[in-house]
């Protein structure tokens, strides 16, 4: 088992004629994903190295029944396309797309709650999803995993790869890794996916990493706390960044006395969950947690 | 993107919401003409994007030609916690009754625009919020179905403002939520909306910030962005669409993706060392993005040494070697001899590890993980001099 996508994975790529949407549609599809077509407006018919392409996501539905789409559009049409492929029917929603608006991503959310309660959106501005062995869809490098049971939900793509990748190195690999994006709205919140976690058989323990900004580290706590059996080892960034000032992603920006590293780490902490002062310490202690050699030390 | 106060009111005006009239200046000159022109006493105000200017004397009254001229005078130019004041509001002043709190703005949490609203206003609302959260109304707004007036009309209920001001106050919440639902804001503040002896409902100050990813919808708000107190450097680098903010320290930073950036930024502070800027070169760096990036970083003459952390996903580490050697072309002496610690993992390693070890550029110090580089880099930028530091200089 895996989280989110696996070998059942039907995917569907909005924005595949794009220079980067076809790249790493094609890169999904040699790492085993399960490919089914593509949507660009007045480009139906065309095929993308034999992909099809559909002018709708009712179209592609029809035809090729995708149960995955991957959003790879300019923001300003992004908003449109995950709520299309919502109508149509798709059940997972995966958005690569980064500067959203993020009234358009209110918009969505609140749309997909109201009309769509079956469609489930990760992202936007996030790597994707990939389940090691199984699927890949997004951006993450897959060389770095291999298959094994630890899960990782992350806000950040390369901080994924660092964790992700130094625990590959102590010997233990990954039942699926989600990032569910720096964005102030995302789809889907750490607590959506650690519940999926604590529901998949392969899945033994979950590393966390999360960054300023927000509350949905300290929701996550709480959650952990109260309703999760396995263990949960965290990472935080930002710790030396300064009040009112965007780090990079839209949604790491701390205001006032709310959503400092400092503050998230301490409620994690209140609630049991073990935090790593590095993404290296975070590593060795899921190694440790998982009974393996400890990784070298910090 | 944060607005300045008259930028903030001249947004309100446009949505009908009811401001003092005013002018905003950047000289004396101008800014008695403008008082004569609202009419005294006006009310001199420093506009700077940081909150108690009042307490730092940013804003005063002055009740005729002189005491305009006066204020005028001793506020332009003044540094109030780093920011100088290089603009004016001259407002006419107003009489006040009483002193609201309205605002809207975006709960990631309950991901729902959430309407605030006070008598207790004229305050810090984070101070009203912890004692006296009673007197704080919040209310959550369905984003699909926008703020009703019956909704505003409960908030300003619910929160006693006074009987013959209801509708007033239910207007401007109407007028503030369409001010931040059309100008694709993130945050909209009223502190304080006033009521005044003729029972008008009026936005005394104004706190408003607007998404920079919506401007492509907002052209006429693009040149809101107050490029006078901006950092130099943060300018160029949006001009040239690098994520970079500038920081305290002497440590250059470059990594790619903001979440590995702010995790570098904490290993430096970690190891005793102290970050001059955050960069994220982003996905997919090429060469020539990289070469911008390190002149960026350079611009800051307080970087004594500079860290590259690169884990390659999209980004290849041959491009950002080739970036780098071609930058260390362009460089002067003097900053030839800032230290550059690169650490490169991820896709393409080897062969950006290869590049760099031909080139043989003099003083740049390779790093296998990114412990040892943020080690590396704090040891060099203490002393430069001694090359190959190690660790142990940190503390």
């Amino acid at each position: 088992m895996a989280v989110l996508v696996d070998k059942d994975t039907r995917l569907c790529v909005a924005g595949i004629t794009g220079r980067e949407g076809s790249f790493h549609t094609l890169n999904n599809r040699t790492y085993g994903t399960n490919v089914v077509g593509g949507v660009t407006p007045g480009k139906g018919g065309q095929d993308v190295e034999g992909i099809p392409v559909f002018d709708s996501w009712a179209e592609a539905m029809s035809e090729v029944r995708p149960n995955t789409a991957m959003i790879f559009v300019p923001p300003r049409f992004a908003a449109d396309a995950i709520l299309e492929a919502a109508a149509a029917g798709v059940a997972l929603v995966v958005t690569i797309t980064e500067g959203i608006p993020a009234h358009d991503e209110l918009r969505v959310y609140n749309t997909l709650l109201r009309d769509h309660p079956g469609t489930r959106l990760i992202g936007p501005n996030c790597p994707g999803i990939l389940s090691p062995g199984k699927a890949n869809v997004g951006i993450i490098p897959a060389s770095f995993f291999k298959p094994g049971n630890v899960g990782v939900v992350s806000r950040s793509g390369t901080l994924t790869y660092q964790i992700g990748n130094e625990i590959a190195q102590a010997g233990f690999g990954c039942s699926s890794i989600v990032g569910i994006g720096g964005d102030p709205v995302p789809g889907s919140s750490f607590v959506d996916v650690l519940a999926l976690f604590e529901e998949d058989g392969e899945t033994e323990l979950v590393v966390l990493s999360g960054e300023i900004g927000g509350s949905a580290e300290e929701e996550a706590a709480e959650y952990i706390d109260q309703s999760m059996s396995k263990p949960v080892v965290a990472y935080i960034a930002g710790f030396t960044a300064p009040a009112g000032k965007q780090m990079g992603h839209a949604g790491a920006i701390v205001s006032g006395s709310a959503g400092t590293a400092a503050a998230k780490a301490e409620a994690l902490e209140a609630h049991g969950v073990r935090v790593g002062r590095t993404p290296t310490e975070a590593a060795s202690i899921a190694v440790e947690v998982l009974g393996g050699a400890s990784a070298a030390p910090a | 993107m944060d607005l300045l106060e008259y930028q903030g009111k001249q947004l309100f005006a446009r949505h009908g919401l009811k401001v003092s009239s005013g002018r905003a200046v950047t000289n004396v000159d101008d800014a008695v003409a403008a008082a004569g022109e609202v009419g005294y006493p006006v009310v001199v105000k420093a506009q700077v994007l940081i909150g108690g200017r009042g307490k730092a004397g940013g804003v005063k009254l002055a009740s005729d030609e002189a005491e305009a001229r006066e204020h005028a005078t001793d506020i332009l130019g003044m540094d109030i916690r780093g920011h100088i004041v290089r603009t004016l509001w001259i407002e006419h002043a107003s009489d006040i009754a009483s002193e609201y709190y309205a605002s809207v703005l975006l709960d990631r949490s309950a991901k729902k625009p959430l309407v605030m609203f006070s008598v207790e206003g004229g305050v810090d609302i984070e101070e009203v919020a912890e004692k006296t959260p009673e007197k704080l109304v919040r209310s959550h707004v369905d984003p699909l179905a926008g703020l009703s007036r019956e909704q505003a009309v409960q908030i300003a209920t619910a929160g006693e403002a006074d009987a013959d001001v209801i509708d007033g106050v239910a207007d401007a919440l109407v007028a503030l939520y369409e001010v931040w639902i059309q100008e694709d804001a993130t945050l909209a503040e009223i502190n304080p909306l006033i009521v005044t002896p003729e029972r008008d409902v009026r936005a005394l100050d104004s706190k408003v910030s607007l998404d920079g990813n919506a401007l492509y919808r907002h052209p006429e708000n693009q040149e809101l962005s107050d490029a006078e107190n901006e950092d130099p450097i943060e300018r160029r680098a949006k001009e040239e669409g690098v994520q970079y903010v500038k920081l305290d320290g002497d440590i250059g930073i470059l990594g790619n993706g903001a979440g590995l950036v702010m995790s570098t930024l904490d290993v430096v502070a970690q190891a005793g060392g102290s970050p001059a800027n955050f960069l994220d070169a982003g996905g997919g760096s090429d060469a020539e993005k990289i070469e911008q990036a390190v002149q960026l970083i350079l611009a800051n003459h307080a970087v004594r040494a500079v860290l590259f952390n690169i884990f390659g996903g999209i980004t290849r580490c041959d491009e950002v070697a080739t970036g780098l050697i071609a930058a260390f072309g362009e460089l002067g002496p003097e900053e030839k001899a800032i230290p550059f610690v690169v650490r490169l993992d991820g896709t393409n390693d080897a062969e950006g590890r290869r590049l760099l070890s031909e080139a043989n550029l003099p003083n740049v110090h390779p790093a296998a993980t990114m412990n040892e580089a943020a080690e590396k880099v704090v040891a060099l930028a203490a002393h430069p001099a001694e090359g190959h530091a190690g660790a142990g200089v940190a503390g």
